[in-house]
């Protein structure tokens, strides 16, 4: 079953598209990278989808015709995204910041379960839960911001390029929690990346974006064997 | 000394005044970078508003009740009607804007009221204390009373409440907020309609020291301007804080500057403000996220 469907969708920064006519599907339960070099119009589909630019053409969240939706209603339908740049509050704490992205929330009860089970999942943000989350480093900024976008209980977790900025080690970490909420708690996960091999690698599904079109969907797995995609697409 | 300390009195119940209009300016700067020029005159309109209710007979404390809910209410219709509009514009367009509601709103109180001066109605007991020779009046200190509980209430809202929480997001960063769920234009709104009920609190205690009248606030609407620039106008804490500066500095300046004295005392706000923007363009408490316009 498909989770999120997208068809025919168009969006741009004024007058000019950026994207044009794309289409993709995200299965329930799945991986789905979205993969492609700068400019090729990744993060333009996240923002698209989140509702921060208009956009024409047909999406659909489960069962749900987005277009009809605000940036908030989505939130509430289980849509959440870590944009680029993490997507904290700077000058809030940890702890402000994991209360506000439980926003939609409306359980008191479940906003403190939330919390608890991440400050768990995260011992660097527990011992820093009262610290401005602006004075993290990098990788527990990242941490946060997936702590901070889990606290919605999303159905579908939207990640723009997790990597950047990012040292090796950390990112691969980052991919491992993404396997982790995927296979454990059945988390449906879209991941922008232009770190492509080890995206490739925790993926399920891939869609390759050039210039506003896809060219290249499949199985990961082929995607990463296929040598004319890594050359002519990739850039390895 | 004795005098000093009465002039230091004197400049923190006025800064108090000060601070309170200062901190509806900074409310509504920090969550939609615009400085609502016309926040002092629609303060006034408030203050005629519950002088009329009080007029018909209404008790004081109900009327000042009443017009501090409409009070809300017209700084919500206004950003509705007048500012959401124009929200993409450039800067110049929305300085020009709100020096238009400057313009409407003190036109609006000359044409219903007219420029006669009206008493308003006093809240504050008068009377007061001698303290060592230094006259403490029972108002000066309601006044800092007031703003004290503003400044808690405030604070305790921003901090603990789920709203707070929300408004200060929006204020950060309208897309992040948008991305957590928060309708950021319902929050702006309140925060328009938060901004006119403090400055209807700023009017009603200014009013019983001058008399009501259409301009009676433009004089604070200098010094609130000169107290967010002083305080950094990204900051609620910095705006009571250059309140009260700005407050005791006018205080002590008209007395204590033989050359400035009582006639040109106006000039010791534009003055502090030109100074902070040599020294800190930030002022005192502000980031530097406000130099990057």
């Amino acid at each position: 079953m498909n989770i999120l469907t997208v068809r025919d969708l168009c969006a741009g920064y004024g007058a000019t598209d950026v994207l044009h006519k794309v289409s993709f599907t995200v299965e329930q339960g799945s991986i789905v990278a979205l993969l492609g070099a700068n400019g090729a119009g990744k993060t333009t589909i996240l923002r698209a989808l989140s509702g921060l630019l208009p956009s024409r053409g047909l999406v659909e969240f489960g069962g749900t015709d987005l277009r009809q939706c605000s940036p908030a209603r989505r939130v509430e339908l289980g849509l959440a995204q870590i944009p680029q740049g993490r997507g904290t509050f700077g000058d809030f704490t940890v702890e402000e910041n994991l209360a506000i992205g439980a926003y939609t929330i409306n359980s008191k009860r479940q906003i403190k379960e939330d919390m608890e089970r991440w400050y768990t999942a995260f011992p660097r943000l527990a011992e820093r839960r009262r610290q401005q989350s602006g004075n993290l480093s990098g990788g527990e900024q990242q941490m946060l911001a997936l702590a901070r976008a889990l606290m919605s209980r999303p159905k579908l977790l939207m990640c723009d390029e997790p990597s950047l900025g990012l040292a090796p080690a950390i990112t691969e970490q980052i991919f491992e929690i993404f396997k982790s909420l995927n296979h454990d708690h059945g988390m449906t996960l879209l991941v922008v990346e232009q770190n492509a091999d080890l995206t490739l690698q925790f993926a399920h599904t891939a869609y390759v974006l050039e210039a506003g079109d896809i060219t290249v969907s499949g199985p990961a797995s082929d995607l990463l064997r296929n040598e004319a995609v890594q050359q002519s697409y990739l850039g390895v | 000394m004795v005098l000093f300390f009465q002039l230091l009195i004197d400049g923190l119940a006025s800064g108090a005044i000060y601070a309170s209009l200062a901190l509806a300016l900074v409310l509504i700067f920090r969550a939609t970078r615009i400085v609502n020029f016309g926040q002092g005159e629609m303060a006034t309109l408030s203050a005629y508003c519950a002088w009329q209710l009080c007029e018909w007979g209404l008790p004081v404390a109900l009327s000042f009740l009443i017009v501090g809910a409409a009070s809300f209410l017209l700084g919500v219709f206004v950003f509705r009607a007048v500012i959401k509009p124009v929200s993409k514009a450039p800067v110049e367009t929305i300085v020009v804007i709100t020096l238009g509601l400057f313009v409407f709103f003190q036109s609006l109180c000359l044409w219903l009221w007219r420029a006669d001066q009206r008493a308003f109605p006093a809240m504050f007991p008068s009377g007061g204390w001698d303290i060592l020779g230094v006259r403490v009046t029972a108002s000066a200190l309601c006044i800092l009373l007031v703003l004290l509980c503003l400044a808690a209430t405030m604070g305790a809202i921003f901090r603990f409440t789920r709203l707070g929480l929300a408004m200060r997001a929006s204020a950060y960063s309208s897309e992040k907020s948008l991305l957590v769920g928060i309708r950021v234009e319902r929050m702006l709104m309140l925060g328009w309609g938060f901004a006119a009920t403090i400055g209807f609190i700023a009017a009603v205690l200014v009013g019983p020291r001058l008399f009501l009248s259409p301009t009676m606030m433009l004089p604070i609407l200098l010094y609130a301007l000169a107290s967010a620039t002083l305080g950094g106008w990204d900051s609620p804490l910095g705006a009571l804080v250059g309140g009260l500066i700005v407050g005791v500095a006018e205080s002590l300046g008209a007395t204590f500057l033989p050359f400035i004295g009582a006639d040109l005392r106006v000039v010791i706000p534009i003055a502090v403000t030109l100074v902070i923007l040599l020294v800190r363009p930030v002022g005192l408490f502000g980031s530097s996220t406000v130099v990057k316009v």
